[in-house]
């Protein structure tokens, strides 16, 4: 393909089928097919189970002879994953949630075959007095922008003509043959787009950067696609869902900069990721999206995928472009910047999946289109990935500037069993915590570090009061000294020691001298590391022991932890007077602790107990207490 | 070099773009405190040391890794950086096994010296955690002990960069790191080639030889052995420094006189082999040309390079000179010459050398190095180790009268004790060849086109109407690129000499170590040199064919060089060996 009009010939050929998966006004109200069923196929419903969804409804939407006339579609992540599996079938744009095998037969025999909405096995926000209304009207849509996520949920990953049909590599032609370079890098700087990875860095400066110099000279797009924060799933879910975006959009940075080749560095643990990037280079190759001459001009770029072996510090940039050299993980100095001296010491831009995810959009639209989204100095949209204690889990796109209290309380549910929101973690283990305090505040990179967090790459986790900041700052830090590389003494030495401390706070051995230490640790870390992990890995203590100190003060002086999750500081005991001698507990306690006649109060041998739990989580009186 | 201006400390100052603000600070009188930092091999940024202050930057930055822009603005002595290298080396203290009392680099650590320095107390400060490691005693010159390793990876960066042999790197990561070969090998397991440039670069314990020296107490103490001593050329231009002289200080005289204090039987000097070798080498290298042999002939006196080229060059191995090294053929002299002369039993000798090499310590345990029957040399020690002995035995050096070696076997030529520095071997080979092959007296001996400290050095000689064509290559990183060009056809040199570590044997693996404060300002390899040319020209005898005693020698017991017997007694051969085996 070479040209303009065969590009757009797919499109047209491919526009009812893609379009006829909307609720917009005037979309196509009718394709080749009566219905499509649009069946989630990102990590987390493959997990729970949707492929094999997907294959039961082909066999009985055969069965049933419709094969014709339904089609079932694998898409990427519809973002609600607490609900996973979900399903989605068109023009009534059914949103079915928590699938189960056994539902498909009834569902083809009522739905699909006599056109009767399954009521019961939709998400049930969906269903009202008058009728079922669309997902995008549910509160977990409702406030969501998606941008980076326009067509994850929408098209087959796995086939390009879907994403052409949705505007794909429409900017690319354009770029390539309407616009200077310079004209990209000016649009892209105008949008205003920040680095989604965590840093913020003006995407259009650091383009800037690696442009010019001696023509030939060998320069690299790269995609930071080595996603680790715990819990943040992002970046997957756009490789999953809109593989086609990213190598649209490095190509079109490709250009800019004078690039001709580019490497994807994606986790060998997203192995759906991994496979529907390949089917896409494959595909993008064969359609000349990709490789030598690209419509027509002398632009030729090629991309190849780099597996990383898991270590979370080769998601910093000089780590990731040190691993695709083949060498050990290991950040580097900079200066130089890899703008100037990147991979294989060659001028090099990389981004993250979901900053490039927003490129051709910033393209097509325009820069003001972009910018008169989110915040003045934060435009656009961010993608979060929603977790912990919160009902929604799942993948949200806001603007910039959604507060705190809209994401947890309107998107997210609210906080399961009535419980109190304590605080949301941001920037996994490079952010720190924001306080009930700060539930208003909206988010922004600029916000969240001025409350001593970070915006990182996106994962946002829910904490109640059942949560123990001591031991939330513990979490993060063991994941920080697990994954540090060890090139670096600060971060090598120093992590491990302060885990170490906070360890003590933990099992009852810390005292206020052990917080003063920790401060001075903290700070030396932040001052001292020689890259971002080691510099961040701090974060999480210092804000809560900023937002929580008084927690840490019942730990080391009163030896208490508030929240009764640090084990050495809590025992289990019967409460007499609720205790109504059921024997539940004294029966399944694993190493015999519980003692006591029936009918009569039991008591806990505190010599004995392990502290598992088992005992509480069995009470049906709510006897057992932690003192 | 355009210069820029920067403020350190207040203080305006004028340095040359590209500099590094550790290269900035010391034009303004400033030194920067460094640990992992080896200028051209180790430039990692890694321990922060040497962090400073710089105006508007978001954190302290690396000085040894950080280049100044004009205007800059650096504070290289604040509190905050004071207190940060302080807590570095705390931190660095509390996974460190602090026997410092029994370390074989007390007095001589960078982490002690720093410690003591930046006023840092050994009180366990940060301490906790501490794994445990087992020495890695495989390898047969040295020991690696990862409870000191402070993970500078200078040891690592020598190997790989310098030498291109890469054997040890980290394993596992975090806290968990430490320095090992691949898979957890033993380090004897590997295709290491001993030369012992990562204990030479090592600022700490973490690396040291297999020390011998209570093995030669215990030979000299023995009344039923003659125990004679051998020494290289090169350990005479560093021993020195073990005893607060400044680098390059010849020291042979005292050397020779500490010797015989220690009580070896009889002091001898490995210049007479050296001498023996160019005979024998000069001969050899004439029968290849003149008969068709394998060219370009490779010179065979560093162990290093003898068992670097049998793992990665195994191909060239016929390329190899057949001529044992200077320490052996000494050896194998010793016990068949000498012995039968002076009328001693060979399996009564102990025979015992004294290197600046560590490849040694395996050279003497290889096969067919036993012309007497038992080992040409029974013990290799290092310079390092001498030094210990001479401490030990309480010997003020510097008082020490300067002597002679003992004879016969302690005479050399100014030709012999070049042979320590890159270019030496193939100098004297030269004096030698040429004066055979022409028949006439040379009005120069110095043949300045292959001295210095360059890592190749190339030369075309005529002789006797031939061109001659030669090459130097020192440190092995050197040598794979110039055998790569030979292999590819691109270079036709006659006569190679190479020399495993990097400016040869007077900056070899066993000589005194040199803190990288003065190693990353001065150039250890041109300075102890010096000494050595300082030798050969106040040497009335330049010429190894003109050393009286090698023509007894020959007279008494070899005949000609390249005769049969010279052949039994001092050429050997090699193996081809593969990679990690």
């Amino acid at each position: 393909m070479k040209t303009l009009e065969e590009l757009n010939a797919i499109k047209a050929k491919m526009a009812d089928v893609v379009g006829f998966r909307s609720e917009e006004k005037g979309a196509v109200k009718s394709c080749q097919y009566e219905r499509q069923v649009l069946v989630c196929a990102g990590t987390g419903c493959t997990s729970s189970g949707s492929v094999k969804i997907a294959a039961k409804l082909e066999e009985e939407i055969e069965k049933a002879g419709l094969k014709d006339k339904v089609i079932v579609i694998k898409t990427g992540c519809h973002g609600l994953c607490a609900l996973g599996p979900v399903m989605i079938v068109y023009p009534e744009a059914a949103f079915y949630s928590n699938m189960e095998i056994e539902h498909v037969e009834e569902i083809v025999a009522e739905h699909l075959v006599k056109g009767n909405v399954v009521t019961k096995y939709l998400y049930q926000e969906t269903v009202t007095d008058s009728g079922i209304i669309s997902m995008h009207e549910t509160h977990f849509y409702k406030k969501q922008n998606r941008v980076a996520l326009r067509n994850c949920g929408v098209i087959d990953p796995e086939q390009i003509e879907e994403y052409i049909a949705r505007d794909g590599y429409q900017a690319l032609y354009q770029c390539l043959h309407e616009k200077s370079q310079k004209d990209v890098v000016d649009i892209i700087m105008a949008s205003g787009l920040r680095g989604r990875g965590g840093g913020g860095f003006p995407t259009g400066r650091k383009w800037l950067f690696a442009m010019g110099g001696e023509p030939g000279t060998q320069k690299y797009v790269c995609c930071n696609a080595d996603e680790g924060d715990p819990g943040a799933f992002m970046d997957r879910s756009v490789l999953e869902g809109d593989p086609h975006v990213v190598l649209e959009a490095m190509a079109i940075a490709g250009y800019v900069i004078g690039a001709n080749q580019g490497y994807i560095y994606v986790r060998a643990e997203y192995p759906i990721a991994v496979q529907r990037l390949e089917i896409a280079i494959k595909q993008a190759e064969e359609y000349g999206m990709l490789g030598d001459n690209i419509f027509g001009t002398d632009f030729s770029f090629r991309i190849g995928l780099r597996l990383g072996a898991g270590a979370f510090v080769c998601g910093e940039e000089t780590a990731l472009m040190t691993s695709i050299e083949g060498n050990r993980g290991e950040p580097r100095p900079r200066p130089p910047f890899p703008a100037v001296k990147g991979l294989f010491a060659a001028p090099t831009i990389l981004n993250n999946v979901e900053t490039w995810a927003n490129i051709p959009q910033i393209i097509l639209r325009g820069a003001d289109w972009f910018a008169g989204m989110g915040t003045e100095k934060s435009p656009g949209t961010k993608v979060f990935a929603l977790g912990g204690k919160v009902n929604n889990v799942g993948l949200v796109e806001i603007p910039m500037g959604t507060t705190l209290r809209e994401i947890i309380e309107e998107i997210g549910g609210g906080i399961p069993n009535g419980k109190k929101f304590k605080a949301a973690q941001t920037g996994g283990p490079s952010g720190g915590c924001i306080p009930a305090s700060n539930y208003d505040v909206e988010i922004d990179y600029d916000n969240l570090i001025a409350i001593g967090s970070m915006m990182g790459s996106g994962g946002l986790i829910v904490l109640d009061e059942d949560d123990c900041m001591v031991d939330i700052a513990k979490f993060f830090l063991e994941f920080t000294v697990d994954e540090s590389c060890g090139k670096c003494t600060p971060c090598r030495v120093g992590t491990r020691r302060l885990l170490e401390m906070l360890t003590d706070i933990t099992e009852g051995r810390g005292t206020l001298e052990t917080l003063d230490k920790i401060r001075e640790l903290s700070q030396y870390l932040k001052q001292n590391s020689l890259c971002a992990l080691g510099q961040t890995a701090s974060n999480p203590v210092l804000s809560t022991m900023k937002f929580f100190e008084d927690e840490y003060i019942a730990h080391v002086v009163d030896k208490k932890c508030p929240a009764g999750v640090c084990k050495s500081l809590f025992q289990y005991a019967i409460d007499e007077e609720k205790c109504i001698g059921c024997t539940l507990c004294a029966k399944n306690c694993p190493v015999n602790a519980i003692s006591g006649e029936k009918k009569k109060a039991h008591t806990i041998d505190t010599t004995k107990c392990i502290k598992c739990g088992v005992c509480a989580s069995k009470c049906k009186k709510q006897a057992i207490v932690k003192k | 070099m355009e210069n820029v201006t920067i403020k350190i400390n207040g203080m305006e100052v004028a340095v040359p773009a590209g500099s590094t603000i550790l290269e900035a600070a010391r034009y303004a009188g400033i030194e920067i405190p460094t640990l992992c930092y080896l200028k051209d091999i180790n430039e990692i940024g890694a321990c922060r040391m040497c962090v400073v202050e710089v105006k508007g930057a978001r954190s302290l930055v690396a000085a040894c890794v950080y280049p100044v822009n004009p205007g800059m603005e650096v504070m290289t002595n604040t509190p905050l950086v004071r207190e940060s290298r302080k807590k570095t080396l705390q931190l660095l203290l509390s996974n460190h096994d602090r026997k410092c009392l029994s370390c074989v680099r007390s007095g001589n650590c960078e982490l002690q010296t720093l410690c003591k320095e930046l006023g840092v107390e050994d009180d366990g400060y940060y301490d906790g955690f501490k794994p445990e490691y087992e020495l890695d005693t495989s390898a047969a010159h040295m020991v690696r002990d990862n409870s000191k390793c402070i993970l500078c990876r200078r040891c690592v960066a020598v190997c790989a960069k310098i030498q291109n042999i890469g054997v040890i790197g980290a394993n596992e990561r975090g806290f968990r790191t430490s320095i090992g070969s691949a898979f957890e090998m033993g380090l004897g397991e590997t295709s290491c080639v001993s030369c012992g440039q990562c204990i030479a670069v090592c600022p700490v314990g973490a690396i040291y030889e297999k020390d011998k020296t209570a093995e030669v107490w215990a030979a000299i103490n023995d009344p039923d052995k003659f125990v004679a001593v051998q020494v290289a050329p090169a350990v005479r231009a560093a021993l020195g420094e073990e005893f607060g002289y400044p680098m390059g200080t010849p020291v042979q005289g005292q050397m020779a006189a500490a010797l015989r204090r220690l009580g070896f039987d009889r002091v001898f000097d490995t210049n007479f082999s050296a001498d023996l070798t160019i005979m024998e080498e000069a001969h050899e290298f004439v029968d290849r040309v003149q008969n068709g042999g394998k060219l370009p002939m490779i010179t065979s006196c560093s162990p290093g390079w003898i068992k670097y080229c049998e793992h990665y060059f195994p191909d060239m191995t016929e390329n190899l000179s057949s001529c044992k090294s200077p320490q052996q053929m000494f050896g194998a002299t010793l016990k068949t010459y000498y012995a039968q002369k002076a009328n001693i039993d060979p399996k009564k000798i102990v025979s015992v050398s004294v290197m600046p090499c560590t490849a040694k310590k395996f050279e003497i345990g290889r096969d067919d190095q036993n012309a007497a029957g038992v080992p040409d040399v029974d013990i290799s020690i290092t310079t390092r180790e001498l030094a210990r002995m001479i401490k030990q035995a309480g010997l003020d050096f510097s008082k020490l009268p300067e002597e002679g070696f003992d004879d016969p076997l302690g005479e050399g030529t100014g030709a012999a004790v070049i042979f320590g520095a890159t270019g030496g071997v193939m100098e004297a080979a030269l004096r030698t060849a040429v004066e055979v092959l022409t028949g006439k007296e040379l009005e120069c001996v110095d043949f300045t086109e292959v001295r210095g400290v360059e890592g190749i050095k190339e030369a075309t000689y005529n002789v006797a109407g031939m061109d001659v064509k030669v090459a130097v290559a020192s440190g092995l990183g050197n040598a794979k690129v110039l055998l790569d060009k030979v292999k590819a056809g691109e270079a036709d040199y006659h006569f190679i000499e190479i020399m495993g570590c990097p400016g040869g044997c007077v900056n070899g693996g066993g000589q005194p170590q040199v803190p990288s404060r003065i190693r990353n300002v001065v150039d250890i390899r041109a300075e102890r040199a010096k000494a050595l040319y300082a030798l050969d020209a106040g040497n009335p005898v330049r010429k190894s064919h003109e050393n009286e005693s090698i023509k007894k020698v020959y007279a008494e017991f070899f005949g000609e060089p390249g005769s049969h017997k010279a052949h039994e007694v001092l050429h050997t051969s090699y193996v081809k060996r593969v990679i990690n085996k």
